[in-house]
């Protein structure tokens, strides 16, 4: 899928719609792909469970540094990623309607969401470093920045590839195999949201009380 | 091609055949919206007012998250009880066996080491 990215000159334009022709011969192509799209984000679930383990299990480990109480920007970053998740389900209504301009509407806001939430990340990260809670401070600490840093990179990764699917759009329109991506990729950013509760609940809720 | 809307749109593994679109309408989206802010709402409001003591506070904050988790699953993923998703429906449920076992048994064997093996060892805390 990452591989298009690379194909420029006109020989490849016509070895990509080849391609894309293939691939949409294969039957049911698109279901296979989503389903095993589905089984990677189940693996990626394991990854997360290991991390909170962790998490869990150092929560009290903090060295005499700072512990879970601090509360940063939080929740306008949850709210940033909860509205994400809404209008990328607009933009896949969109899709369904056959509105590409409405639905790159809907992605670009949703890339919007994501960047705001991932400044803010990136800021209170900076922050914490910068007052000496770095990731080397202590257990806990540690294991916080392995958790939430793992997560941001996720949401990194997921804006790479929602950029990505907007060029694929534009150049090409909403042909079958761009709507198969366009579905994997919401299947991995409603999946993000909710590791996000996930963090939310047991870094900084529970952290709290 | 089958035509618009066979490819489905945010459900996983998407439908086989047809009917895809159905899955997903704003009503769906709107109400899993609200559902996820009120069980945002109310555990933040709860543990920052402090109007719960932490032992209760805890377990109603991981209830209601987990409770949001759901809700997430079913209005943003659409999984639901339908034939053509069992796989899907089959890969999420082995996947909740392995993290719950990861994460309650990680927690429950390190509180053991804490308690029967470390006494006095631990910094004060």
């Amino acid at each position: 899928m990452s591989a298009d990215i690379r194909l420029a000159g006109a020989a490849e334009a016509a070895l990509l719609a080849e391609a894309e022709d293939a691939y949409e011969g294969v039957h049911d192509a698109a279901g296979t792909v989503t389903l095993g799209f589905w089984i990677y984000l189940m693996s990626d679930c394991v990854l997360f469970a290991a991390l909170f383990a962790s998490f869990a299990v150092l929560r009290d480990q903090s060295a005499g540094g700072p512990d879970a109480r601090e509360i940063f920007r939080l929740l306008v970053e949850t709210a940033c990623l909860l509205v994400s998740s809404f209008t990328y389900g607009m933009a896949m209504i969109a899709m369904d309607r056959n509105r590409g301009r409405e639905m790159l509407g809907w992605i670009g806001l949703t890339l919007l969401l994501g960047a705001g939430f991932l400044s803010m990340e990136v800021h209170e990260f900076a922050s914490l470093i910068r007052e000496g809670a770095g990731p080397d401070r202590s257990g806990f600490l540690t294991a916080f920045f392995t958790l939430v840093g793992t997560h941001g990179l996720h949401v990194l990764s997921g804006m790479v590839w929602m950029a990505v699917l907007i060029a694929h759009v534009l150049r090409r329109g909403l042909t079958e195999a761009n709507r198969t991506r366009l579905s994997c990729l919401s299947l991995f950013w409603h999946f993000l949201d909710i590791v996000w509760i996930g963090v939310f609940t047991v870094v900084y809720l529970i952290g709290v009380a | 091609m089958e035509g618009p809307g066979s490819f489905a749109a945010a459900a996983p593994g998407g439908a086989a055949s047809g009917g895809a679109a159905s899955h997903a309408s704003v009503r769906t989206y709107v109400t899993g919206f609200v559902l996820s802010i009120i069980l945002t709402g109310v555990p933040f409001g709860l543990v920052m007012s402090g109007a719960l003591a932490a032992a209760t506070a805890i377990p109603v904050a991981i209830g209601l998250g987990i409770a949001q988790m759901i809700v997430h699953l079913v209005y943003f993923l659409h999984m639901n009880r339908e034939s053509s998703r069992t796989w899907n429906m089959a890969a999420l449920v082995f996947a909740v066996i392995i993290v719950s076992i990861l994460v309650v048994g990680s927690l429950w064997i390190m509180a053991h080491m804490d308690a029967n093996m470390m006494p006095g060892m631990m910094p004060a805390e």
